[in-house]
């Protein structure tokens, strides 16, 4: 047969814009059509520079390890030792993030507190308050204090194991919320003082205070009213990391909480998710700059959070000079979040399993992040919380297989030292050499 | 009448105090000397019992009030009765920003004037100001009313949701989703309870009334900025 693309003078082979990407295009389509911009759950997709382009060194010569399943390696932390009379000891130094009950189910925040409890360690609340089944399930809960006040009461606030006031998240500094109507029941409008049905604004700033001086004052009336017991935590988004944490701890914080962008939202603009925020790799070390230079690391705490995902991460996080981490859309995902067997059911709201991100519509399969009973029906406390507490085992097992590796007995000794980098941008964001130098980006000049 | 000098004693000693007060105490009438601004006054309060504070106030004073009937025979400083879950706080002089924020319940009187924010993303909270109150009053306003006998700034009402709004004089302006509303008899009989509970001689019929649109409660592009 005659090959009739073979007739003529040769073409060129068409190429695809790499700016004007075919999910790009997509997008420019989608926004002509419906006039409105998209929204959707969960952190910054984009590939950012992150824990995987760090690596341990390990032990050698110079460095001994320890016995990898037989030495001690402790993995305890406290945190809030700076003010409150009661700081929070944990076993392991992995916590759950805030997560609104209305954004998540209430069978969903009793399985976190659930596994939590198991674990060791802290769940927190989020917009909308705490919920008794919460608190009930929940060894250590920190209660957040947020713009919105949803749910806000004092009686609530001294049952809380910590306070966490909300400055602002990683998936979008400077943005508040929405939660919109279909997921609003009677139970979760109750606890908002707001109509069924309607959407739910949660302001971008407290309406209470502005700036590090109220701020100040805000954390005493805290204080004064919970008589000075708990510890105050103070969350940034991963803007300016170094002013932002010399701001906290002027305040009078007992811990920092520090989100980078990978940190998942319950809702927010993409366009918002994907353009606002640094990586939490690019903030660390500035924040811990911050606290060094007040004279304040460990004595202070510092916890992290977007986009830590495994042992590994963990080990990075403390090495960097983190004394915990928070997990948000990991131990969603150890619940069952986006899990491949509702796959058919992705496939009919458009998405496939892995990226389902609009938790803010109501109709996730997997009954997390929902306030549909058919759908909460199909998820199992009981089995949410056995998970979640393996998958906090793993990690810390993780975590230690290599401080032990790196000769550390405790999480906490692990150090920037450890660590070399395997590419430019994340040696400069995490001020660690190149593998194979002794240089980063940005490193001050030494004189021998 | 319990006395405590703030200057002599300190913030901590006069709030775990007034804590310690349980609900059947009778040590229920409180006097605080040298106030002289301080903030965190009388705040977190959950007892029957009646608290004088003998001066103004700085931020925060009866914050997350139960219970409790604060009065300040002074001026009180941002946030005055913020959270407020019931009792009854009264200012004799002006308030600042932010009066009765986010406040749940109770009854907030203001006899001076209030500042900015008043009544921001209130929860249920009655507040009474017999002069006026500043812009962006009631901004996100959930539930509860407001009653001011004087003027209103800029914006009343921005974004309110279910919360009632009443003004005996002029509103600079309205806020987005803020509408002018009828005045039924069941207004007017709820608007002459507050002004006597707030101790006001003003006649409900002087009073408008305003409230929410609804046009806000949903979500729609063309209502974003």
């Amino acid at each position: 047969m005659k090959d009739i693309k073979n007739d003529g003078p040769p073409r060129t082979t068409p190429i695809q814009s790499a700016t004007f990407s075919q999910s790009i295009n997509a997008e420019i389509r989608r926004a002509a059509a419906t006039g409105i911009y998209d929204i959707r759950g969960g952190g910054a997709k984009r590939k950012v520079p992150h824990f995987d382009d760090l690596l341990f060194l390990g032990a050698s010569i110079s460095r001994y390890p320890l016995e990898g399943y037989r030495e001690k390696c402790e993995t305890s932390v406290t945190l809030g030792t700076r003010f409150a009379s009661n700081p929070i000891k944990l076993d392991i130094p992995v916590t759950i993030a805030g997560m609104s009950f209305g954004a998540l189910s209430g069978p969903a925040k009793e399985a976190l507190g659930r596994g939590a409890t198991l674990a060791g360690t802290s769940t927190t609340t989020g917009d909308g308050g705490m919920t008794p089944e919460e608190r009930g399930h929940s060894n250590k809960l920190v209660y957040q204090y947020l713009p919105s006040r949803y749910g806000m009461n004092p009686d609530d606030l001294r049952k809380a194991d910590a306070i966490e006031v909300v400055v602002g998240q990683g998936a979008k500094p400077g943005g508040g919320g929405m939660l919109l109507g279909q997921k609003i029941s009677d139970r979760v409008a109750e606890m908002r003082n707001l109509p069924k049905g309607i959407d739910q604004r949660s302001a971008c700033r407290h309406p209470d205070w502005t700036g590090p001086d109220d701020l100040e004052i805000k954390i005493l009336e805290l204080r004064e009213i919970t008589s000075w017991k708990v510890p105050i935590y103070i969350k940034v988004g991963g803007a300016r990391p170094y002013f932002d944490t010399t701001l906290a701890v002027k305040a009078g914080a007992d811990v920092v909480v520090l989100d980078g962008m990978q940190g998942g939202t319950a809702a927010t603009q993409d366009v918002f998710i994907e353009h606002v925020g640094q990586p939490i790799l690019a903030c660390i070390r500035e924040a811990v700059r911050a606290l060094q230079d007040l004279g304040m690391h460990r004595e202070v705490q510092l916890v992290v959070s977007g986009g830590v995902r495994t042992g590994a991460d963990v080990a990075k996080c403390m090495a960097l000079g983190a004394d915990a981490v928070a997990i948000g859309t990991a131990a969603l995902i150890a619940l069952g979040d986006n899990d491949p067997r509702w796959e058919d059911e992705y496939q009919k709201l458009g998405t496939t399993a892995g990226a389902y991100d609009d938790w803010h519509e109501g109709q996730d399969p997997a009954g997390i992040t929902t306030q549909d009973p058919e759908l909460m029906a199909r998820f199992d406390p009981i089995e949410g919380g056995r998970r979640l507490n393996n998958y906090l085992k793993v990690m810390t097992l993780e975590a230690q297989t290599i401080a032990r590796a790196c000769g550390k007995n405790h999480l906490h000794n692990l150090e920037p030292e450890d660590l070399c980098a395997l590419t430019m941008e994340a040696a400069a964001m995490a001020k660690i050499p190149l593998a194979g130098t002794d240089w980063y980006p940005g490193k001050p000049e030494t004189s021998y | 009448m319990q006395t405590i000098d703030l200057e002599a004693e300190g913030l901590r000693h006069l709030n775990a105090t007034l804590h310690a007060q349980a609900e059947n105490t009778n040590q229920t009438a409180w006097e605080v000397l040298n106030p002289r601004g301080s903030h965190a006054i009388a705040c977190g309060l959950d007892a029957p019992i009646e608290v004088t504070v003998k001066g103004s106030t700085g931020y925060y004073c009866a914050g997350m009030n139960k219970q409790a009937t604060v009065n300040v025979h002074g001026s009180a400083g941002p946030g005055v009765a913020e959270n407020m879950m019931s009792g009854t706080v009264v200012i004799e002089g002006d308030a600042s920003q932010y009066a009765g924020a986010t406040g749940h319940g109770g009854t907030l009187v203001i006899k001076g004037n209030a500042s900015s924010r008043c009544g921001i993303s209130m929860k249920g909270i009655d507040i009474v100001v017999h002069g006026n109150v500043g812009h962006m009053s009631a901004f996100m306003a959930q539930s509860g009313n407001l009653v001011v006998c004087g003027d209103a700034g800029d914006a009343l009402g921005d974004s309110i949701y279910e919360a009632r709004l009443f003004v005996r004089g002029s509103v600079k302006s309205l806020g987005a989703d803020c509408i002018e509303k009828d005045m039924r008899p069941e207004h007017l009989e709820i608007l002459r309870d507050l002004l006597e509970k707030g101790g006001c001689d003003a006649k409900p019929e002087e009073f408008k009334r305003y409230g929410s649109a609804r046009q806000l409660y949903n979500f729609n592009i063309d209502n974003a900025y």
